[in-house]
């Protein structure tokens, strides 16, 4: 932009006035977030314990925390528990937005009921279904005494299947938004194209299977990658709902860092673990976050 | 040194200039129309002098003051948009007055300014009433009653009507007529509508790939363009260009073109063109000049009548379209309604040589 | 969401609607079972929940269990029950949801109508802070408000909230103003209007929607947040969520879990209410969430 010298004082405030507005808020961004990223990866490089300190170790403690069997089972916890989560999410929503969209009566009470689990709170939700998966008083206990006295469902006691409870309680939570996400998909298609299937001679599951699915793509896209950042920052519901445990074997990369770092005083594995955590997002975002921008400037 | 000046004015974005050097001077009261197709450059034109945006080099004066890096709202200047850009949150007699507050006019003056802007356009029913609540012929008059308002020294339109429907478009372009002829204000204004730029201008500046490519009135611009693009853009259906060979006749210049059966057809030009002989020009009839030989105007001095096959024939009413061959190309004429003309059959046809122009091939420079 | 049109419907048979609606209703218990169940049990005695069918309704109605949680259960060691936490929690969201919808406002304006060279660059690097997991953060972060003599306090957590919320905030304001006509600030700027003038007088009066979608998201994020509130806050300016935490883990004595119940329900409830007043812009929020605007 060239400056004239005649331009006046009042007009060339007003050109900087913008920019001067929103250099706060980008500092308070660049110093909280990318300073601080910096500050962490920085710290995964030293020997840090209690309290930061600053005497570098080079990749140590990066080969520590792979050596570490709860980061094992935090990493392997956290795939079992992603990939089932991302896919009967998207299944259960897929098919819950599909079948609503079937000019169903009641779906103005429907949809509110399908949704109203992502306005609650983790812990809440937590809480809620700790107790009905404990087998004392749970849902094992009402079977039992409506009279199926054989039903065991002991999954969240049981160190093999208690991520799997995770599982159940994050799918109650999510499921229907995800469902909301494929309605909205769903009511944007074109209803022309569904009449020219329809004269093409297209039956229903053809016309899900080769037209309407096909053309969901960016909703799969978008639902993907908010279950994989929400299954990855995923903290709140695990603690709430099993500590963790039974031992440590529900431990997963956010529960395994903050132990390491504010009980165990691990401070350098501690941010190490983090740094692999972004590195894990940002290998998602980053490409999604860039395709979205640049479609918006084209 | 006119009223609005623009000197050799250019703009850049990066590395790429979008607007090479233009030279316009707009005396007091003219009505200029700047026009051409999208990307041309106009409304990036109308958004320098108006201080939208900014003039890499060369300079833009009102009144012989240097506007370059005033602030929009000191150049006294207002401008009507193309989505007319009424604030959606104000009555329209707010959405009038907005500019006289932020310039610190006083109510009492805000109000009576308002009066009459609104008596003039007749919308003092609608003053109280938002801008979503209005047709679009009284957004469109209360656009015009913002700028009015605020009695600028230049106003800008950019493509004001191009949101109306056809009819409305043809009643509010007259209105700016008679505003303009009633006010004499100066006036800029951009449109792609060749027609639009017809009948309201006083001059004309038809633009094309960020260079004014010819500069003049209404009608220097119709029956003199100074190239094959400004032919081609100004009239509907647009001018007839075909290849053809000069020859001479005796002292007169002729272009050799072939007829639909292929024989060729001699057309006498009002140009002197010896130094053209045997050479390919291309040469420009407009529609209205290839007619039926009673519909050829009678004070013509070069009228050639031919036989030639009729194509199509688009009757349109007030007269018929034709379509048929010429120099191997379809070529439009117009004749009378009444005439007779049958798809596919030989009929008689008129052509003004008067009004024939001739083009470099090349180039696309009108030859003179 | 639009409900508009409907003709995806299928030609489908007697069996096939049938089995749609079994499905459809099946799932509506699957969601609302637990919190019926929650509130169920939050008005029983507690022996009628230890001997007894949790699906059951109450032989006795008390609330006796909800009292207990608001004013006297015991909360880590102080037996003062959720009141404070939640008093708490209101303290930290309303600052934080004002002050980080006002920057947002101005943010989204700024980076659509005072476009400059590098903004798409300024939005992406925010765009990306909406995402990054918090644990990278929350060492430096303790540092930080420790320096500042803030850590342990709701102001600590305003400003934590506030920081990591900037990112959606600016992201809902921006894609809301890239739809708004920019012919208008253009038309204001020729009537005169200045920078702030323009954004009180021609943009603040239309963004209606989109204030409420973001309190929306900014209130039931931040309402629910623990990790922040569980790292930075512990003790007695802890947030609800914290609280609720503590209450359902404290080990000593007998698990009173109409009491967890009626405590769940309590913290819920303001987000709950949100999601029934508003909930057309709830969903528009959560949608926003996956950047289309």
């Amino acid at each position: 932009m060239a400056v004239d010298t005649s331009v006046d004082l009042r007009t060339r405030l007003q050109n900087w006035l913008p920019k001067i507005v929103l250099a706060p808020s980008f500092a308070l961004v660049l110093i909280f977030v990318y300073g601080f990223i910096l500050f962490t990866v920085y710290l995964s490089f030293t020997d840090s314990r209690m309290l930061p300190s600053y005497g570098l170790v080079g990749w140590e403690n990066y080969s520590k925390l792979f050596r570490i069997r709860e980061w094992d089972v935090a990493i392997k916890n956290l795939a079992i528990f992603a990939s089932l989560y991302i896919v009967i999410c998207t299944l259960i929503g897929l098919f819950l937005a599909i079948f609503l969209d079937q000019k169903i009566r009641g779906e103005g009470v429907l949809r509110p009921i399908f949704l109203y689990p992502m306005a609650l709170s983790f812990i809440v939700t937590g809480t809620a279904w700790k107790w009905f998966l404990d087998p004392g008083i749970g849902i094992e206990n009402t079977m039992h005494l409506w009279g199926w006295e054989s039903f065991e469902f002991g999954w969240i006691k049981d160190r093999n299947m208690a991520i799997y409870t995770i599982v159940i309680a994050a799918v109650w939570q999510t499921s229907g938004f995800v469902m909301a996400m494929f309605l909205a998909g769903l009511r944007g298609i074109d209803t022309e194209i569904l009449k020219a299937a329809q004269m093409d001679g297209a039956s229903n599951w053809q016309m899900y299977r080769r037209i309407i699915i096909p053309q969901l793509r960016p909703a799969f896209l978008s639902a993907f990658v908010i279950l994989c950042h929400l299954a990855i920052k995923s903290y709140d519901l695990v603690i709430a709902l099993t500590g963790g445990g039974p031992g440590n074997a529900t431990a997963v990369p956010a529960t395994f860092m903050y132990s390491y770092t504010f009980t165990r005083n691990q401070m350098g594995i501690g941010a190490s673990s983090a740094v692999i955590m972004l590195m894990t997002i940002a290998a998602i975002m980053v490409p999604y976050l860039y395709a979205e921008l640049r479609e918006k400037k084209g | 040194m006119g009223f609005l000046d623009i000197k050799q004015a250019t703009k850049s974005y990066g590395s790429v200039e979008v607007l090479h050097g233009v030279d316009i001077a707009v005396e007091e009261g003219e009505f200029l129309v700047l026009v051409g197709p999208s990307g041309c450059g106009k409304s990036t034109l109308l958004n320098m002098i108006a201080g939208l945006e900014d003039i890499t080099t060369g300079e833009i004066a009102i009144k012989g003051q240097r506007m370059n890096g005033v602030h929009p709202s000191k150049r006294n200047i207002a401008m009507v948009f193309q989505s007319y850009a009424l604030y959606p949150n104000m009555t329209v007699g707010q959405n009038i007055t907005f500019g006289l507050e932020m310039h610190g006019t006083p109510k009492a003056d805000r109000d009576k300014a308002m009066g009459e802007v609104a008596e003039l356009l007749q919308i003092t029913p609608l003053l109280g009433r938002k801008p979503g609540q209005l047709s679009g012929g009284q957004r469109q008059r209360v656009a015009m009653g913002r700028a009015l308002v605020r009695n600028p020294d230049v106003f800008l339109f950019d493509e004001p009507l191009s949101n109306l429907d056809a009819k409305l478009r043809v009643d509010m372009r007259t209105e700016i007529k008679k505003l303009h002829q009633r006010l004499g204000t100066t006036i800029v204004y951009v449109t792609h509508d060749q027609i639009e730029a017809m009948t309201l201008s006083t001059r004309i500046a038809v633009m094309n790939g960020g260079y004014v490519q010819q500069l003049g009135t209404p009608k220097e611009i119709y029956d003199n363009p100074a190239n094959v693009f400004v032919a081609s853009f100004m009239g509907s259906p647009s001018m007839n260009l075909m290849e053809g060979v000069v020859r001479m006749q005796g002292a007169e210049a002729a272009v050799e073109i072939a007829g639909s059966s292929g024989v060729p057809v001699l057309l006498p030009v009002n140009v002197a063109a010896q130094r053209l002989d045997g050479q390919t020009v291309l040469l420009g009839i407009r529609p209205e000049a290839l007619t039926d030989p009673d519909g050829a105007d009678k004070n013509a001095r070069r009228i050639v009548t031919l036989s030639n096959v009729v194509d199509v024939t688009e009757p349109a009413g007030s007269d018929t379209f034709f379509t048929t061959t010429l120099a191997g190309k379809d070529t439009i004429g117009r004749m009378r309604a009444d005439a007779v003309a049958v798809p596919g059959q030989v009929a008689q046809m008129a052509i003004n040589m008067d009004k024939a122009v001739l083009f470099d091939p090349t180039s696309g420079d009108r030859i003179r | 969401m639009s409900v508009a049109s409907q003709d995806n419907a299928m030609k489908t048979g007697r069996a096939a609607r049938v089995f749609i609606y079994v499905f459809l209703l099946v799932f509506a218990l699957f969601y609302l079972l637990p919190f019926f169940i929650m509130l169920v049990n939050s008005v029983k005695p507690l022996s009628e929940i230890t001997g007894g069918n949790m699906i059951a309704l109450p032989q006795v109605w008390t609330l006796e269990p909800w009292l207990g949680a608001w004013s006297t259960a015991q909360i880590g060691v102080e037996p003062t029950g959720l009141r404070p936490y939640f008093w708490n929690s209101i303290k930290m969201v309303v600052p934080a949801v004002v002050i980080c919808t006002a920057i947002g406002a101005l943010n989204g304006y700024i980076l659509t109508k005072w476009r400059f060279r590098g903004d798409t660059l300024i939005f992406g690097l925010m765009l990306f802070s909406c995402f990054i997991p918090f644990q990278i953060v929350l060492i430096p972060m303790a540092r930080i408000l420790g320096i500042l003599e803030i850590s342990g306090t709701t102001t600590g957590l305003v400003l934590v909230h506030v920081v990591y919320g900037i990112g959606f905030s600016t992201l809902y304001f921006r894609n809301y103003y890239a739809a708004f006509p920019t012919e208008l600030v253009r038309a204001a700027q020729i009537d005169g209007a200045g920078f702030f003038q323009i954004f009180y007088r021609i943009l603040m009066p239309s963004s209606g929607p989109i204030t409420v979608v973001c309190v929306i998201w900014l209130f039931t994020n931040i309402w629910n947040d623990f990790l922040f509130g569980a790292s930075f806050a512990s003790g007695g300016a802890a947030p609800m969520t914290v609280a609720l935490n503590n209450l359902v883990n404290s080990s000593t004595g007998v698990r009173e879990y109409n009491v967890h119940f009626a405590g769940a329900i309590m913290a819920a409830l303001p987000t709950l209410l949100v999601y029934i007043v508003a909930g057309r812009y709830f969903v528009r929020g959560l949608m926003a969430g996956s950047v289309k605007g």
